[in-house]
């Protein structure tokens, strides 16, 4: 139980930003081992830059290092120099806070955020000195834990984990804890003992204590469309249950966390403050899983809010706040708060010669903005100082598509958004888009050009600097979620897509166009929707060296799909197979509350092109998490906030309908359009009707 | 007013480089409340005046930072609260050694210091290999050294940029007095000029002093008070 600082010293002036590796964080704890705590090394699996600002990892530090029969440290995925360094030298995964190695922990337990960070999570086991295959690992090694959004599906990673937690961690860790204290106390005894017991604890799925049966080749040797999938998912005893539910804290007031937020010395991705002002959304947008698998929405009181964001400051010495949560403008005390916030600044700030508080600038951000007029007015209200870049996720380019996807926006509030954006100062604005989505045509994606050439319009009646930068990603279809029954889109039709945006956007002066990488979203849909056979994928990716596969320059599709042959299982069936109502998910045992036919009734709702409204302010549609886990939306504002349109309950039939004029757009030449498309358009309607079965083998 | 810092950087922090530095100045100036003038324009930034970079992986015991308050405000500099709660608004092993008044016709750190003494220390770096290295640098009339600046590979003749040289007779550290005006010598390059058998990575290295010359006359930018630079001496032995 010493520290490997001096063996790690003389390798970081060998390595890029060393100061990623050293800890000495502003707000960090004095975490203590020993008197049979039971330790936990919290790891994200992603640079320092990426992991440091993530704030549930700062939450479970905290509770945890509260205890008193527990401490926790943190790592990150040490950069490929950093790694070569380490292996080089004989010496494993270290924790940042006291330069610990791995092994001198209980629990290893990683945050999943996104999905390609599984490899990372192989890399890491497999450097903390632990069998990389939980089956393999004895009482000796760590134990591994997932948690976080992309542990909802962890049956790709079933064959390396032993636990995963579903939800929000706040309470589980306790009870993980004392499970763990004794099975410490009780000797360390056998491995199986442990996972069973932790498969007790209400949220905490051990895959090893459930059987998967997949459908066997017919007789005479012949495939048909059900052969390879999932016939079963079983507890393999009887204490072991059968569906295992997320976790949900009732009330996040009494979550005041983190309450010594860490500031880094090294600049990170998120350099600010950050408090979550609320969690969960009902805004109902289909393709998103955060949406889905956070309900219902807990908003924070606002008075805590403030007493949090005033503390903050204090104890780091930031003077930028970012309000988190997944629609930050649908905090119901959102005014009231921003006025708050400024107020205890200019009282807190030291006076100057001539009276006024001085220093107390304090920059407050409101990521996840809804596409309105009230909202523009409110990031007006909080960016006096600098207006340079406003961005929207109108996530369609249609008023169709958007009632398939679930986001409401209606075209007055986009137009409405916009002019006012312009109107106010703003001369650049970014707006996100998927391609991809379910019943997406060409006029869809092609929607994506027209409405930023008006926006670029608007613009320039206020400035001639105008500029509208269009970012588009694949649409990756997520378990839990309504459109998890839909068949991704293949790289080729992504990049067909952005071709033709790239073709409609070539003349538009003032539009900028980006693009997320195909490819990475082909990869990103293994990993999303596999099952537990996708994991030799991951692994084999892992040791023909595919680490960090989030970022470019370690990226290559080819190693996935190698692994893939290598494996013998099929891409395609993984990621671009619709799938029908009656098939067994691989996520069919672990729920976030959400009852499979309403997700089913939603899907078939987005087919035909019909909307659900936002349930904090309409009737219950019972999505099942309410009424399933007994609690209920916490919302201090009994009305939709002022301004936005989306989901409350207004006429929506004319939503594609405009008040205010728009100019006139120019004809775009037939041929332009042509001479792109590639292939015919069928293709592009491929799920205008309800997905058939497509047929498809797993051996 | 205007306030010189000398302070140290020791330990872990070492691997925080100098951009990151400047970060972790203005969020501790905020923390502990000095009202720090701001520059005017439309994103005003804390006026802070920062001297030579210190390579990322140097200690020192020899930084500085120039801080400008708001006009009209004062902070008392006799009150050793003062310079105790910015010391511990940084981060462990950045403390504050001497908070002093500058005069506002002081120049900039920049432009004034004309050079600096290092220690160097590491394996390798043997006394009995060090002294006659040593010796042969001193007695040459040019010492030229191939390096690298803003991408391109050049050969500087750099014994003009060394003031002094010598062995620590106490520590066997190598000390280097070495001109910072012009294209200045790096510590890691003079440790592979005089001993071109050890990884420059592996040299420790340890920033002394800050010198500025003027008329003839050196002095240092603000010296330490006995007592502290016994401490510090205690720490860096």
């Amino acid at each position: 139980m010493t520290s490997l600082w001096p063996q790690i010293e003389p390798l970081l002036p060998r390595v890029q930003k060393p100061a990623r590796y050293i800890g000495c964080e502003d707000g960090i704890g004095d975490p203590r081992h020993g008197d049979g705590k039971v330790a936990w090394l919290l790891a994200y699996p992603d640079t320092y830059e990426v992991g440091l600002p993530n704030q549930g990892l700062q939450i479970l530090y905290e509770i945890l290092n509260e205890r008193p029969d527990a401490v926790a440290e943190r790592t990150y995925a040490p950069w490929t120099d950093l790694e070569a360094e380490l292996r080089g030298a004989g010496l494993p995964l270290f924790s940042v806070d006291t330069h610990r190695s791995a092994a001198d922990f209980d629990i290893l337990a990683f945050n999943l955020s996104a999905e390609l960070v599984f490899t990372n999570v192989l890399n890491m086991v497999d450097l903390a000195g632990s069998p990389v295959r939980a089956a393999d690992r004895t009482v000796d090694d760590l134990l591994v834990i997932v948690g976080g959004h992309a542990a909802f599906n962890p049956e790709p990673l079933a064959d390396f984990v032993d636990a995963a937690v579903l939800g929000e961690g706040e309470e589980v860790v306790g009870e993980i804890t004392d499970v763990v204290h004794r099975w410490i106390a009780g000797g360390r005894r056998d491995r199986t003992t442990l996972l069973r017991e932790l498969a007790q604890v209400p949220g905490v799925y051990v895959p090893a204590m459930y059987e998967v049966s997949y459908a066997e080749p017919l007789g005479d040797g012949s495939v048909d469309g059900r052969q390879g999938h999932i016939t079963a998912i079983e507890p393999r005893y009887r204490d072991v249950p059968a569906t295992v539910d997320k976790r949900t804290v009732a009330d996040l007031g009494d979550w005041p966390y983190p309450k010594s937020p860490l500031a880094p010395l090294t600049e990170v991705v998120h350099d600010r403050l950050s408090v979550e002002v609320f969690r969960g959304c009902t805004r109902g947008c289909r393709f998103c899983q955060a949406g889905m698998i956070t309900r219902p929405v807990r908003e924070r009181p606002a008075d805590q809010v403030r007493t949090m964001v005033a503390d903050g400051l204090a104890r780091t010495g930031y003077d930028e706040v970012s309000l988190t949560s997944l629609s930050t403008a649908d905090f119901s005390d959102i005014e009231p708060v921003i006025r708050g916030v400024l107020d205890d600044r200019r009282a807190a700030a030291p006076v100057g010669p001539d009276g006024e508080p001085m220093g107390c600038d304090t920059t407050i951000n409101l990521p996840s903005l809804r596409v309105d007029a009230f909202t523009v007015g409110l990031a007006g209200e909080v960016n006096s100082g600098r207006r340079s870049g406003l961005t929207f996720a109108p996530e369609a380019g249609t008023w169709r598509l958007r009632t398939v996807i679930n986001k409401l926006i209606v075209e007055d509030d986009l137009y409405g958004a916009v002019e006012s954006a312009f109107s106010q100062g703003w001369t650049r604005m970014k707006l996100y888009f998927l391609i991809g989505l379910p019943t997406e045509t060409d006029d869809d994606t092609l929607g994506i050009a027209e409405l930023a050439r008006r926006c670029v319009e608007i613009g320039r009646r206020h400035t001639d600097r105008a500029s509208v930068t269009v970012s588009v990603g694949g649409f990756v279809p997520k378990p839990h979620t309504p459109f998890q029954w839909f068949g991704q889109n293949t790289d080729a039709e992504f990049r067909r897509k952005v071709d033709l945006l790239r073709e409609a956007t070539r003349r538009m002066h003032g539009v900028n166009l980006k693009w997320h990488d195909p490819a990475a979203s082909t990869a990103e849909g293994v990993a999303s929707r596999g099952d537990r056979r996708v994991g030799r994928v991951i692994e084999r990716v892992w040791r023909e060296g595919g680490t960090f596969q989030e970022w470019g320059e370690h990226f290559d599709l080819r190693r996935w799909e190698a692994a893939f042959e290598a494996e013998g299982l099929s891409l395609e069936w993984y990621v671009h197979r619709h799938r029908t109502v009656d098939e067994v998910l691989p996520w069919a045992h672990l729920t976030a509350g959400l009852h499979p036919d309403f997700l089913w009734d939603d899907w078939q709702a987005a087919l035909a092109e019909s909307g659900v409204e936002d349930c904090r302010w309409t009737p219950c549609y019972d999505c099942g998490v309410c009424t399933g886990y007994g609690i209920e939306h916490v919302v201090a504002s009994p009305v939709p906030p002022a301004g936005g349109s989306q989901g409350t309950g207004q006429d929506l039939t004319r939503g594609a309908e405009l008040s205010v004029p728009v100019p006139v757009p120019e004809p775009v030449p037939v041929s332009v359009l042509k001479s792109v498309g590639r292939r015919p358009a069928a293709d592009d309607t491929l799920l205008a009707a309800a997905p058939a079965p497509t047929s498809g083998s797993v051996t | 007013m205007k306030l010189r810092v000398r302070y140290s950087k020791r330990g872990k922090v070492r691997f925080v480089s100098h951009r990151d530095g400047a970060r972790l100045w203005e969020r501790a100036l905020r923390r502990v409340g000095f009202p720090v003038a701001t520059t005017n324009g439309f994103t005003p930034r804390p006026k802070l005046g920062f001297g030579l970079a210190l390579p990322t992986g140097a200690e020192s015991v020899a930084e500085y930072i120039d801080i400008d308050l708001v006009a009209g405000s004062t902070l008392d500099m006799a009150d050793p609260d003062v310079a105790r709660s910015l010391s511990d608004a940084l981060p462990m092993g950045m403390d504050v050694l001497v908070l002093a008044e500058r005069e506002s016709v002081t120049g900039s750190l920049q432009d004034d210091v004309t050079s600096t003494t290092w220690e160097l220390t590491g394996p390798g770096l043997a006394p009995e290999l060090l002294e006659p290295a040593i010796q042969r640098v001193l007695a040459a009339d040019e010492l030229l050294v191939e390096r690298e600046r803003k991408g391109q590979r050049r050969t500087d003749d750099v014994r003009p940029l060394i003031r002094d040289l010598h062995l620590d007779a106490s520590t066997d550290a190598v000390v280097a007095e070495l001109v910072t005006v012009g294209r200045a010598l790096r510590p890691s390059e003079l440790a592979g000029a005089l001993a071109p058998h050890v990884d420059p990575l592996d040299v420790r290295v340890l920033r002394t002093h800050q010198w500025i010359e003027h008329d003839g006359r050196r002095r240092e930018v603000l010296p330490l008070p006995d007592a502290v630079d016994a401490l510090e001496r205690g720490l860096s032995a």
